[in-house]
């Protein structure tokens, strides 16, 4: 086998790894999809009403609100499983068996890939649930089936973007402990962003960092896309060049971690 | 030491520290194919730190070491590719199943669908753990883990195979089930490195041993040649009355023990020099309650080596 061959061969080994791991052990999954219902449900019941009448749509009230708060909250989806990414990234890591990994001759890239591929799989888990439950209390999303395709394709890149950078910040952390806090900053990014509210409502230096954080691009790409409206092209690049930019700072951190420890 | 086997593992004049801490200071193995051999040493004396090494896990600092032929350094994949290592703590995948463990091996090593299931059988049924492949490694037992740790080393089908501690925190027949297990090993042409604190273990295994010490190879050799090293032996006798002790200590040259009752006489512990002492103790008319005799063990090659009290087998 040459090469490359052996590199897909060994990361869809490590994939199955994973996958088992996920099925062996799914308080972790539930409790990553559990954080995303749970703001969904809490914003849209608790404050949905105000909030909704704030934003100064035609109807206003929760159902408005439940339809602005909704693509945030696919993403607040992609941030609670990649924070599950660093844990089980550095579990791995206390784990005999990554040295064990270390000295066979293997594709080493593929302990990492494994878990990405993973996780980017778990997002999607995660997302899903959120946005059934989104739809079960009354969201309707307009795409059409190019739309879907492109906020599938859109969300894939957002998660890989996330997942190398959570892999990395997992690889780089001393403790467990250390990898579950690390990415707290995370979680923090959708609320100063517009997945909550509009941008335009800050104070303006709130509203400045709003409009240049990655979210606010991400979120506002996925809204577009779940309604079927035209994706402003500069959100669309600065998407993809975050997503990217994330990945390769993950991937750059991950492997030389990897190669040292 | 000198034949015509070729090496398996050749280090010349490792190095390695971390910032102003030695760890390895110069050191040199030579091990013939097919052969045990032992680095014996006290915790913190660099036996991790040389199987790392030698297992490509970290680079050394100076000096080149070769398995199989193949440089460390240069050709680490090489060496990984004819090497089986199982380290100090059970490398095994804690939420897979035994047998599961064992097919994430042979994946891992290319073997193919079939060839991989022939494998894992065989090695479940030959480490008795044919009842315990459907569980997950969690609910083993020490000696359990370590089997199943040793199985998945030998998935590829290794040429050496690093055993680093492979008996720590075992129990005595857990221990004994390890031994025979590497001992089958060898016969069958494996070349074994194995690092142990227990003395007994090098002593029934390897038939080399290097002592290490802070770093350094501090002795070399057969079981043997290094019990020879120290001339420990000698007889000590257990008197009734402590106003003899003096005068047999006089008499046979040896140290008394006023307090103890004792009396400690160098002897190589020879049937002639037995004589000796017993005919002395009738003659001076002395009543001795015990005697017993002591050759030089491993533990005094240590002891004089290292300046530890060595690690008790059975703590």
């Amino acid at each position: 086998m040459s090469t490359i061959a052996h590199t897909f061969a060994d990361t869809s080994t490590m994939l199955r790894r994973q996958l088992k791991h996920m099925l062996r052990y799914p308080s972790l999954t539930v409790m990553l999809v559990g954080m995303p219902v749970v703001f969904l449900l809490l914003f849209v019941y608790v404050f949905g009403g105000t909030i909704g009448d704030g934003l100064g749509g035609p109807t206003g009230g929760r159902e408005a609100y439940l339809t602005y708060l909704t693509p945030g909250m696919m993403l607040m989806a992609i941030v609670a499983a990649v924070q599950g990414t660093a844990i089980s990234v550095a579990m791995d890591m206390t784990e005999g068996i990554i040295d064990r990994f270390r000295t066979m001759s293997i594709a080493r890239v593929s302990v990492l890939t494994g878990h990405v591929i993973a996780s980017v799989i778990q997002s999607f888990l995660c997302i899903a649930v959120t946005l059934g439950v989104a739809i079960a209390i009354g969201f309707r999303p307009d795409a059409d089936p190019l739309g879907w395709v492109g906020l599938a394709g859109v969300l894939v890149l957002i998660s890989f973007g996330l997942t190398w950078l959570t892999v990395g910040l997992g690889m780089a952390a001393k403790t467990v402990e250390e990898a579950s806090n690390t990415p707290m900053p995370l979680m923090l990014l959708p609320f100063l962003g517009s997945a909550f509210v509009p941008t335009e409502s800050m104070p303006t230096a709130v509203q400045y960092f709003a409009d240049y954080q990655p979210f606010t691009p991400f979120i506002e790409v996925v809204r577009a896309l779940l309604f079927g409206k035209a994706v402003d092209g500069t959100d669309l690049v600065l998407t993809i060049a975050w997503s990217l930019a994330f990945a390769l700072l993950g991937y750059v951190i991950s492997k030389k971690k990897f190669n040292k420890r | 030491m000198n034949n015509s086997k070729p090496l398996a593992i050749q280090a010349r004049d490792l190095t390695k520290s971390y910032g102003d801490n030695a760890v390895l200071g110069g050191v040199d193995i030579e091990v013939p194919e097919g052969t045990i051999f032992s680095l014996l040493g006290p915790n913190g004396a660099g036996k991790t730190t040389t199987v790392n090494i030698l297992t490509t896990l970290i680079p050394a600092n100076g000096g080149e070491a070769f398995v199989n032929g193949a440089n460390v350094a240069h050709d680490a994949d090489a060496v990984r590719k004819s090497i089986g290592v199982t380290g100090q703590f059970a490398a095994v995948d804690g939420l897979l199943t035994g047998r599961e463990n064992l097919h994430l091996m042979g994946r891992l090593h290319h073997l193919g669908k079939r060839e991989t299931k022939r494998r894992t059988e065989e090695l479940l049924e030959r480490f008795d753990l044919v009842e315990a492949a459907k569980r997950a490694p969690a609910t083993y037992s020490g000696g359990m883990k370590r089997r199943l740790d040793i199985a998945m080393c030998l998935m590829g089908d290794p040429k050496v195979i690093f055993l680093d501690e492979p008996t720590t925190g075992l129990d005595p027949s857990g221990r004994r089930v390890v031994w025979s297990i590497v001992r089958e090993l060898v016969k069958a042409g494996t070349t074994i490195f194995l690092t142990t604190q227990y003395l007994e273990e090098a002593d029934e295994l390897a038939d080399k041993i290097a002592v290490l010490n802070g770093g350094k190879i501090v002795a070399e050799g057969t079981p043997e040649q290094l019990k020879r090293l120290v001339p420990g032996g000698h007889v000590n006798l257990r008197l009734a009355r402590a106003d003899q002790v003096a005068r047999i200590a006089q008499v046979l040259a040896g140290n008394g023990d006023t307090d103890q009752l004792t009396v400690q006489i160098p002897s190589d512990g020879s049937v002639d020099s037995l004589r000796k002492i017993l005919d002395t103790i009738d003659r001076e008319g002395v009543q001795v309650d015990e005697l017993t005799v002591h050759t030089p063990d491993l533990d005094d090659v240590f002891l004089s080596l290292t300046g530890h009290v060595p690690a008790q087998a059975t703590a």
